[in-house]
């Protein structure tokens, strides 16, 4: 059929289903029309569908006699009343049909918003609804089935906000409104029998006090770093020699594995706290906040210094020589023209070693240092999953709000410098 | 006036400029042509000192440029690049206000500047004012970057390439308001190109180089007439010689008594125009008007006449 017998650009498929195409559908043709219903799947959605169905067939909550023995899962129809559990099953399939289509992406954020939004309350309710009055000791937690779901809407809601290429203002916007939905569900008390918060209600102080030590150390890195790579970033770029040396050091630094970094910092410190004249009383100790401190910088200083290294490499060669023909001195230049251009890719490092090291700061608890790696390692320790839960939820969210945040500046400020 | 003496800039013993000396008289353009790699460039940028000779000396109106810092010489100095060069974060009027800024003037007497100098290239201030860079077109992007270039009435204009970027009409246009520029502010101009087109069209006198050597350095006719080395007159092409004497030259000074039939030509034309059109519509002579009033005629022998090489 196809030797010979076809125009020059004969193209098998599409011209044999098109001369049929007046008499009846011809096997290519409906092919064709298969297809197109293929089509209006949602590929990811597929994913997020699998996943949500995983997530209703596994238990959705977890009820423990107390808060280190292994717990036994419970369905969702056990965890609530009947009619709220089947008006939550209802919602999820809804979504989940929702996710498996393509249709408009504002759409299925908000629909995807409003079944975490139902899942939120849901876990609240089922926490309540399990805990027997007059036992201290129960322990209601969100099960696998619960969590498997938050990542499918979780990711349904993420493919969303990218198809919409929200403007960085409304990114932090969304960011707001959802970290206000999260604390007026904290305030309500939805979810105290959950525990998770039964583990906080017991340790309240403590979660502050490391709250804090968590942040000093995490964005007090960042800055000391930044304080100190970016103007070590600027010399490797005006001395050429000095780059690669530099550079090559840091790569080394990076590679070595933050715990031993931690330890191998512990033997130095506590030699420089005891023969250092005034070092243990500024609050350096082989163990504790300095060493923990140092460490960060150092796994720091790379990504800031190689990005302004590569961020003002990156300025364009003309609109330099222009400056300096203008007649800007070599400081003028470096403030007026080369760091403005090279702002953007110098926050990403920035961004990149603040994200880095509120996570890396759970490690430093090991040192002594604080930060939530204490309940962490404690709920290791007791084998307690809530009080691990209790260190790591936090470190995460923290993580993500920062990434969002800092994103939406580095973006907000390439739009500004747009065409260097 | 712009005195360049036995000026020789090398890399590692590689030679770029090799001992040469011109004199740029004030008010006046000078092209200097040559191939890439011929030095060209190098010469010019070591005018404000962007690139420090090896030897020899440059003076500016008499003085030694090594006698002030090289910042300080450079904001005395106009320089516009090819592809412009504007700082992509700084509105128009920013990047016009860069010398002066840098000079420190009143915040009052550099917006008025800006304005002068939007006007002078036919941008309307309070449209172009606040726009940013990569909202311009190719040749408003470069009209801003001679204006920056002149912002603080410097009395020496460096371009590099100005119009290398530009497409053939645009930069035709760019030609002819660097001229009116020119003749209005009456600042010296050092312009590079590769271009003898362009060269003999700008120049008062063109700067020939290759290899790091200056060839020859004369006015557009006489390096049309008598080219030094084989080499000029290979750049200026065997075959356009006829085309590019009559391009030198205006209708206006060869016109002849008489009177003659269909659209006429121009007096400010210049005869290589002319000459073409005669050509074209098969005429053997032309009126030409200036201000709308016909003075005469030009002829299609004239012409012909004046193309061949003076004896």
């Amino acid at each position: 059929m196809r030797a010979g017998s076809g125009p020059p650009f004969f193209r098998p498929g599409t011209a044999p289903a098109n001369r049929s195409w007046n008499h009846s559908l011809s096997l290519a043709a409906s092919a064709d029309i298969e297809k197109r219903h293929w089509q209006r799947l949602d590929k990811l959605g597929v994913l997020v569908t699998v996943i949500g169905l995983t997530g209703l067939a596994l238990p959705f909550a977890l009820f423990r006699a107390n808060r280190i023995v292994p717990g036994e899962g419970i369905g969702i129809l056990g965890s609530l009343d009947s009619v709220w559990s089947i008006l939550l099953i209802a919602a999820i399939v809804l979504t989940l049909a929702t996710a498996l289509v393509r249709f408009n992406a504002i759409a299925k954020m908000a629909a995807g918003f409003l079944a975490l939004a139902i899942l939120a309350l849901a876990v609240g309710a089922a926490a309540n609804h399990l805990t027997p009055s007059d036992n201290n000791y129960a322990r209601v937690a969100p099960g696998a089935g619960f969590w498997l779901l938050l990542l499918a809407f979780s990711l349904m809601v993420t493919d969303a906000l990218t198809r919409l290429r929200l403007r960085p203002i409304w990114r932090v916007a969304l960011l707001a409104i959802v970290l206000g939905a999260i604390g007026l569900i904290l305030w309500s008390g939805l979810w105290s029998n959950l525990s998770l918060l039964k583990e906080y209600a017991s340790r309240a102080p403590a979660f502050w006090q490391e709250a804090r030590t968590h942040l000093i150390l995490a964005f007090g890195s960042v800055a000391i770093a930044t304080l100190a790579g970016i103007p070590l970033g600027i010399l490797c770029y005006r001395v050429k020699l000095l780059r690669a040396a530099v550079l090559n050091t840091l790569n080394i630094v990076q590679t070595i594995p933050s715990i031993a970094l931690f330890g191998l910092l512990i033997a130095p410190l506590a030699w420089v706290a005891a023969n250092v004249p005034g070092a243990s009383n500024i609050g350096i100790s082989g163990i504790g906040i300095a060493p923990a401190l140092i460490a960060l910088f150092a796994y720091s200083l790379l990504p800031i210094v190689s990005n302004t290294v590569v961020g003002l490499l990156g300025v364009n060669g003309q609109v330099v020589d222009a400056a300096r023909g203008m007649g800007m001195t070599d400081r003028q230049r470096l403030l007026n023209i080369e760091l403005p251009l090279a702002l953007p890719v110098i926050l990403t490092g920035i961004r990149i070693v603040l994200v880095q090291n509120i996570g890396l700061v759970t490690i430093a608890a090991l040192i002594g240092g604080g930060g939530f790696g204490v309940f962490v390692f404690q709920g290791i320790g007791q084998t307690a999953m809530d009080l691990v839960l209790l260190g790591a939820v936090p470190t995460v969210g923290l993580a993500f709000a920062a990434a969002v945040i800092l994103d939406a500046i580095v973006e907000q400020i390439s739009i500004k410098g747009r065409g260097a | 006036m712009i005195e360049i003496v036995d000026i020789v800039k090398s890399y590692n013993g590689t030679t770029v400029v090799d001992h040469i000396s011109l004199t740029i008289p004030p008010r006046t353009i000078s092209v200097i042509v040559g191939t890439s790699g011929s030095g060209k460039t190098t010469l010019m940028r070591m005018i404000n000192r962007l690139v420090e000779p090896t030897s020899g000396t440059i003076r500016i109106d008499g003085e030694d440029i090594r006698d002030v810092p090289a910042y300080e010489l450079r904001r005395r100095i106009g320089y516009a690049i090819q592809g412009h060069g504007l700082f992509p974060h700084w509105t128009v009027a920013q990047n016009i206000a860069t010398v002066p800024k840098l000079l420190g003037w009143e915040k009052s007497k550099i917006e008025a500047r800006v304005d002068e100098l939007l006007g002078l290239f036919q941008l309307d201030p309070a449209q172009f004012r606040h726009r940013m860079p990569h909202e311009l077109s190719g040749g408003q992007q470069q009209r801003i970057g001679v204006a920056r270039a002149l912002a603080a009435g410097p009395n020496i204009l460096l371009m590099d390439e100005p119009f290398g970027a530009l497409d053939p009409v645009i930069r035709a246009k760019a030609q002819e308001d660097l001229l009116a520029i020119q003749r209005q502010l009456g600042t010296t101009i050092v312009l590079v190109t590769h271009d003898m087109e362009e060269a003999i069209h700008l120049g008062n006198r063109i700067a020939v180089m290759d290899k790091g050597k200056l060839l020859q350095y004369a006015e557009p006719a006489e390096i049309i007439v008598s080219p030094a080395t084989p080499f000029v007159a290979d750049l200026i092409g065997t075959s356009d010689r006829p085309f590019r004497l009559l391009s030198l030259t205006h209708v206006g000074d060869h016109i002849e008594p008489g009177t003659a039939n269909g659209s006429p030509i121009e007096a400010h034309a210049t005869l290589r125009d002319a000459y073409s059109d005669l050509l074209w519509s098969g005429r053997s002579a032309a009126p030409v008007t200036r201000d709308g009033q016909t003075i005469g005629i030009i002829t299609l022998a004239a012409c012909a006449h004046l193309a061949a090489r003076p004896q």
